[in-house]
């Protein structure tokens, strides 16, 4: 595969979450050849996670549904997952891209009728419930993976569950001899819509992430209170499986914070606001939730959710840097200590379950770049050269609403050099 | 036009030839379906299955499809046939998956499988191939109204894309609010200085951009036509009135600062030393450079106060309606870049900013550490009070971290007002209320629509798009907001939000041109088509359109602007008469798919029930419970449908009259937090099927026969559920006492 599939018209988009798909899918629907490319099995991104949005409470894989339908109705985007951009060369209307792609051990005549996963008995870690349980390891992302393609993981090729998988497939989609290609692409414009990970929360040595079972992530409790996550939905505490109805939110965790990441994170406390509702809709009012943080940062519209959660007698706010968390080893409770600032009081407060708000790291941090691309101090693009561009939190953090703005910008900028291309190409 | 040839495809794959007889089904189609080909195949979305419909297409001169294979929203990239209309018999996900696979539950699979084939038969034939809105125009022009800075930069970024920009400005000078502004936050790292606006600099590009007509004291006296063909009148400050021809618009029209005499307990009005943020840029770009003086008597200034949040987040708005509720986003920044201007220049000076959160998220924490590096101190304090104390202001405020009353002076007092929008009129006040308002609102679009002049507001009066996954769809096609205007928000964001609006201005224009649908169905060719002669003059299309695509003329019939249709069906759904319709989506399509099932006598304890599903949310809900093997009751049968909005009363009375015995609704979330993808739709079902009872009570029904549910696209484990409930309610009830007549 090379050239064929794109020219120096063709925009390429890297990264397939929210952001991506809004910026291939925004130049595609102007008439722009574009190719997605996604470094996992299917598109969705972080969102695709998650449980519901602020300030709705309304669920993403609604808006990922009518994204998929566009993407599905629309032949101008082309859909590359499990591929990594690995160089870009070239300049301005005139790039070559080089990717990766990661065998997939399924070819596209997969049905998705799941035979392979009936017939396969190894089970690995499930990245989209962020290792909380495990699944087959021959599997479908989730409900809404698109391509609805099957993935082998790479552990079982060779292994007689990969033969079983094969065996057990009636249209022939199973490829155990599928290797690792390497294609270059011919592209005018490169959008860069890598996106964030979650801040590593064993970092933060005195919150205890990496010794006490019942301190998790934001991310963590997002899937935990999904119906479809690892618990089915139900809030329980890693450490013993009891009921979690007394629960703290951390704020800041790594945010705000020189040591770790020197940046607000912005989503973080309109998140914690958001589980705090998660824990009431679990146990009503005899849930209990905690936040402990420096600003509650409610901006704009968002200040309304912030009032309302305020009015939730389930819901307190301690203004304080959390110093450190210490589980009981005999109740599995975690105590949290710290300095309540307003009015100084020292505190020792137990609680069921510690849910650390970490920040947002940028994903492309770390990685080799073109030189093109210059990182701000805190990793993300500030720019990108001259017709590559950034997109949604790639660029900074940035709540969905914003990541898609900021990504609908992206794509007017890349049709900019694309259309400037055309018309000097024609003079 | 050529003439309809059928055919209809029977997959066996996925394990449906061995839950089912596709033999069976390939009689239905041709005996009842009466397709003239019908073919059966063993994986119909692999190479052969493709190949044999592409032949039948070329060879065979088939026009019109039916896939009895898996759900509409899979293997769309193998079965993608754009040339014939194509149905989609869901077998897989919506039988063979959703039904148990045992011994007692094969017949009722089967006659579900029977059903969904003869249903895609009868839809077919109704459907034509879209051609396109033949009203097409393709006018590519972009209008902007407002030349701040928002304004400018999608003018800008229009012209750089090579489409030709009109921007309108009612004032003599580009620039709005930024050209007061001495400096801006920083938007580059380090991010901890003051920098320049850019503003002179920018407004310089717009003046000379060739694709660029400015019209400054200009405003808009009417707006006239649809996307690809708006007609703008541009009032000019002579009193001329000229028109230009434009295909889409951006709002740009931003905001006024809140007005700080509604704050006296702050001081406003009672010191000429209390200013507004805007206030303060002017006495330091007065000062010229030199240090900025006290304005009651030019003293030395010694000490600066920024209260945070004045009239802003102000929690008694529920009760009392007085301030602003929200928060405007900027203000935290722009009280540390004006401390700034104070501690730059001369570092004795004492700046403290009160705030209760301080809120710079992102990068902006870099500029509050510099804030702090530079000695501005932050206070988390709620000021009570502000009063003139001779030349100096008292300011008696709660320190909420020592937990006290405290006063203290200040030279000068810096009040962080926040954003109003400049939304013009809300067209949600009725016109008697209207009457009685002592300042009449103006109009700032001044749009020649039967809905009203400017576009719908949200809550506190910023205009339109209350989505998060699509910020920019407005329910004004080809027309959208940018900025302030829609959302509190700082210059970088307003840089980036114009830069996306102009994105899909283009887009706008760019579908409008080959007659297609807008977001969310952009791409789409169907558009509404009405038969006029059968109309009533009702009104209620125009009335219930979602996006006022609807006019009326001088006699009353609507006037469908097809370019502003954004293809929900609302519209179908309203007309008592059923004169409107779509090529590929109508009465018909649905109508005769209910008519065509095998509908079991009284006596059979085999109810029918007929799911409309939103084909958004709860459609794909009902796939996902099939993907995971959720069982529901096999007497459902489920069509899809664009929104809930477009469900035409006829069919739950066709159902009924049919002896169906009962009809589960099931649509997106309405109200504030709403989730329909056409804002309004859902809300509209809610309200016509309210007055379904009354139907039923005449047709001697139990009103439990007909049932609205609100279903997310997450309800996996709820829609099985609810259709289980609803199956134990209609085996309650009873067998319907219609069947037979019809």
């Amino acid at each position: 595969m090379s050239a064929s599939i794109a020219t120096n018209q063709t925009i390429l988009v890297v990264g397939g979450g929210i952001s991506g798909m809004t910026a291939a899918l925004e130049a595609a629907e102007c008439g722009k050849q574009v190719i997605l490319a996604e470094k996992l099995p299917t598109l969705g991104g972080r969102t695709a996670l998650l449980y519901r949005y602020f300030p709705k409470m309304c669920h993403p894989v609604c808006g990922l549904e009518i994204n998929l339908r566009r993407l599905k109705g629309n032949r101008n985007v082309r859909v590359l997952t499990m591929a990594e951009v690995s160089a870009i060369s070239g300049t301005r209307g005139d790039y070559t891209a080089t990717l990766k792609i990661a065998p997939r051990y399924v070819n596209e005549k997969c049905t998705g009728c799941g035979d392979c996963g009936k017939a396969v008995t190894a089970e690995i870690p499930n990245p989209f419930n962020y290792g909380l349980d495990k699944m087959k390891a021959a599997y479908l992302p989730h409900g809404m993976a698109y391509p609805q393609r099957y993935v082998l993981d790479p552990s079982i090729v060779g292994t007689p569950d990969g033969e079983a998988a094969k065996a057990a497939c009636k249209v022939g989609a199973i490829d155990l001899g599928m290797q690792e290609e390497t294609i270059e692409l011919k592209v005018g414009a490169v959008v860069w819509a890598t996106g964030w990970k979650p801040y590593d929360a064993a970092k933060i040595q005195p919150y205890g992430y990496d010794r006490f079972a019942n301190v998790i992530t934001s991310v963590e409790f997002e899937r935990m209170c999904d119906p479809h996550g690892p618990t089915g939905g139900k809030i329980l505490r890693p450490s013993d499986g009891k009921e979690a109805k007394n629960v703290a939110f951390i704020q800041c965790a790594g945010s705000r914070d020189e040591n770790h990441l020197r940046h607000c994170s912005r989503i973080c406390c309109m998140a914690s606001l958001k589980q705090t509702q998660y824990v009431r809709e679990a146990w009503g009012d005899e849930g209990k939730s905690t936040i402990y943080y420096i600003d509650i940062r409610a901006i704009d519209r968002f200040e309304d959710f912030y009032q309302m959660v305020q009015r939730d007698s389930t819901v307190s706010f301690i203004k304080s840097k959390v110093a450190k968390i210490v589980q009981d080893e005999k109740t599995g409770d975690v105590v949290l200590h710290g300095v309540d600032t307003e009015g100084y009081k020292r505190y020792a407060t137990p609680h069921d379950l510690a849910v650390l708000a970490v920040g947002m790291e940028p994903s492309i941090k770390g990685v080799s770049l073109p030189a093109d691309i210059v990182l701000d101090s805190s990793g993300f693009i500030e720019t990108a050269g001259d017709g590559m561009f950034s997109a949604g939190c790639a660029t900074n953090a940035l709540d969905v609403n914003r990541a898609v703005q900021n990504a609908t910008a992206a794509s007017l900028r890349a049709i900019q050099v694309i259309n400037k291309t055309a018309s000097m190409e024609k003079a | 036009m050529a003439e309809m040839k059928t055919a209809a495809y029977i997959c066996s794959g996925c394990g449906i030839g061995e839950r089912v007889s596709t033999a069976q089904m390939a009689k239905i189609a041709q005996k009842e379906g009466k397709m003239a080909l019908v073919r059966e195949h063993a994986c119909l979305c692999d190479e052969s299955g493709v190949q044999t419909i592409k032949d039948d297409i070329e060879k065979e001169a088939v026009t019109h499809i039916v896939l009895a294979a898996c759900s509409r929203r899979v293997k769309t990239e193998a079965f993608n046939f754009p040339t014939v209309a194509m149905a989609r018999a869901n077998i897989r996900e919506g039988v063979i998956w959703s039904q148990p696979e045992d011994a007692e539950h094969a017949e009722t699979t089967q006659e579900m499988a029977d059903d969904y084939v003869r249903m895609g038969c009868a839809e077919v034939k109704k459907m034509k191939v879209p051609e396109g809105n033949p009203n097409r125009a393709s006018n590519k022009r972009i209008l902007v109204v407002g030349g701040g800075v928002s304004g400018m930069t999608s003018a800008l970024e229009m012209a750089e894309a090579g489409y030709d920009t009109v921007l309108v400005e009612k004032s003599g000078a580009l620039g709005g609010w930024a050209a007061e502004l001495v400096k801006r936050v920083p938007s580059q790292q380090p991010y901890a200085d003051p920098a320049d606006t850019g503003v002179a600099e920018l407004a310089a590009k717009v003046a000379a951009h060739p694709r660029i007509a400015l019209h400054l004291n200009s405003t808009i006296a009417q707006t006239d036509g649809a996307p690809g063909r708006f007609s703008v009148s541009i009032a000019q400050e002579s009193g001329a009135t000229v028109t230009e021809e434009v295909g889409a618009l951006i709002q740009a029209t931003g905001f006024t600062p809140y007005d700080m005499m509604k704050l006296p307990e702050l001081g406003a009005g009672k010191s000429p030393n209390v200013v507004d943020q805007l206030g303060l840029e002017k006495l330091v770009k007065a000062a010229n450079g030199g240090a900025v003086k006290r304005p009651s008597d030019g003293g030395e200034v010694k000490r600066v106060v920024f209260i945070q949040c004045a009239g802003q987040r102000d929690e008694s708005q529920e009760t009392e309606g007085r301030h602003l509720p929200y928060c405007s986003g900027h203000c935290c920044a722009t009280s540390i870049k004006q401390a700034m201007y104070f501690k730059d220049a001369n570092p004795d000076i004492d700046t403290m900013v009160m705030y209760t959160d301080l809120r710079v998220p992102g990068t902006g924490e870099d500029f509050y550490r510099s804030g702090q590096q530079k000695g501005v101190t932050f206070t988390k304090g709620k000021t009570s009070s502000v009063e003139a104390a001779g030349n100096a202001c008292k300011v008696s405020f709660k320190d909420l971290i020592l937990n006290e009353d405290v006063a203290i002076e200040a030279d000068l007092v810096v009040l962080a007002t926040g954003m109003v929008a400049n939304s013009g009129m809300n067209i949600d006040i009725p016109e008697e209320e209207v009457e009685k308002m002592e300042v009449k609102p103006i109009s700032i679009l001044n749009l020649n629509y039967r809905q009203g002049k400017d576009m719908p507001q949200l809550k506190s009066g910023f205009t339109d798009s209350h989505f998060i996954c699509f910020p920019y769809e407005t329910r004004r096609t080809g027309i959208y907001a940018a900025g302030p205007v829609r959302r509190p928000m700082d210059m970088t964001q307003a840089i980036e939000d114009a830069t996306g609006a102009a994105m899909k201005a283009i887009q706008a224009v760019e579908n409008a041109s080959l007659g297609r649908a807008a977001h969310p169905r952009s791409g789409d060719l169907s558009y509404p088509i009405v038969r006029l002669e059968g109309c009533t003059q009702c009104k209620r299309c125009t009335v219930e359109c979602p996006f006022g695509a609807i006019d009326e003329d001088e006699k009353r019939f609507p006037v469908f602007n097809e370019s502003r249709c954004r293809r929900c069906g609302t519209c179908m759904g309203a007309c008592p008469v059923r004169v409107i319709s779509f090529e590929n989506y109508s009465v018909d399509t649905v109508g005769m798919q209910i008519k065509s099932v095998d509908m079991p006598d009284e006596f059979s304890e085999k109810p029918r029930i007929l799911i409309l599903a939103c084909e958004n949310d709860a459609y794909p809900a009902l796939d996902m419970a099939g993907l995971q093997r959720k069982a529901y009751s096999a007497f459902v049968r489920a069509i899809p449908v664009r929104c809930l909005g477009s469900v035409n009363t006829i069919w739950i009375t066709d159902a009924l009259n049919g002896g169906w015995d009962g009809v589960m609704m099931m649509g997106c979330k309405k109200g504030d937090d709403y989730q329909c993808h056409f804002v309004k739709g859902s809300e509209m079902a809610s309200y016509r099927m309210s007055k379904v009872d009354d139907t039923l009570k005449q047709m001697g029904l139990e009103t439990e026969r007909v049932a609205t549910y609100e279903v997310a696209i997450t309800d996996i484990e709820r829609v099985p559920q609810l259709i289980n409930d609803y199956a134990e309610k209609i085996k309650e009830i009873g067998m319907s006492p219609m069947k037979g007549f019809a």
